[in-house]
């Protein structure tokens, strides 16, 4: 089953349901790249709190839509890390640092409220 | 509770399961969530591998006792081509992002006991332990 992205303002919200196998994550990639571009969004929100495992290649994953994102003028923030795939990650030596990560869904709206208002205040400066 | 599965590895879907099959194995033989996410993941990296550069293997998750400790070992076997310089895939060059080389020493990080043996044109057999109650969760 694809994962849902739901359009909420300027903002897609993509809410990860289930565990996801290597093709579900590239597939998810594929749609919120796509969709920036169509729905002409601000920001994007990926919560992970369902998945059960980040590995090097999820990881890879979210990172190259984050990154490239950020290339189309937009921005992500990844929410919902579960504190024991949050262990996992530093265990392996998986580094996000270059990533957004929130809280929650609320948190990771809030994170991208501020970011389009300062890049709003930047612009008029 | 079985304490042998066997998991079939061809497809990413075969990835999924293995993993899931792992995770709960440990959580019916009482490792923390953490544990079994730190097995979960470990597992996920070494089936990957054998989809990616193989094509099919088998993974086997059982249950072993040991000294009075419990714990989750799996042996992932695939006959594909092997790898000749078992320590340098071992080895962590993670920089630039590059695929090979993260997934294995990653997987050895997270689990508390890892053997790989390969030979070239025979195929590679990763086994490893989890063990319940090991330090560092």
């Amino acid at each position: 089953m694809p994962v849902p992205i739901l359009k909420q303002g300027h903002y897609l919200v993509a809410s990860i349901q289930d565990a996801l196998s290597d093709g579900e994550v590239l597939e998810l990639q594929e749609n919120l790249l796509k969709q920036i571009g169509e729905f002409r969004a601000r920001g994007i929100i990926v919560d992970v709190a369902a998945m059960d495992v980040i590995d090097s290649f999820a990881s890879r994953s979210l990172r190259t839509v984050a990154l490239t994102t950020r290339l189309r003028g937009a921005e992500m923030v990844i929410v919902g890390i579960q504190p024991d795939v949050a262990f996992a990650m530093v265990r392996f030596g998986l580094y996000m640092d270059d990533i957004n990560t929130a809280l929650d869904l609320e948190e990771g709206l809030e994170f991208l409220d501020r970011w389009i208002a300062e890049r709003a205040d930047t612009d008029e400066g | 509770m079985r304490d042998e599965v066997l998991v079939a590895i061809a497809s990413d879907a075969d990835v999924v399961l293995a993993r899931q099959t792992g995770r709960s194995m440990a959580t019916q033989l009482g490792l923390s969530r953490s544990e079994a996410t730190l097995l979960a993941t470990a597992i996920s990296e070494v089936a990957r591998n054998i989809v990616e550069y193989v094509g099919d293997g088998q993974i086997l998750l059982c249950i072993v006792n040991l000294n009075g400790m419990e714990g989750v070992k799996v042996v992932a076997t695939d006959s594909g081509p092997g790898i000749e310089n078992v320590e340098k895939a071992l080895q962590d060059y993670q920089s630039s992002g590059g695929r090979l080389g993260l997934g294995l020493p990653g997987a050895r990080r997270l689990m508390d006991e890892f053997h790989m043996i390969s030979e070239v044109g025979e195929g590679t057999t990763v086994t490893m332990t989890k063990w319940k109650g090991s330090r560092g969760g």
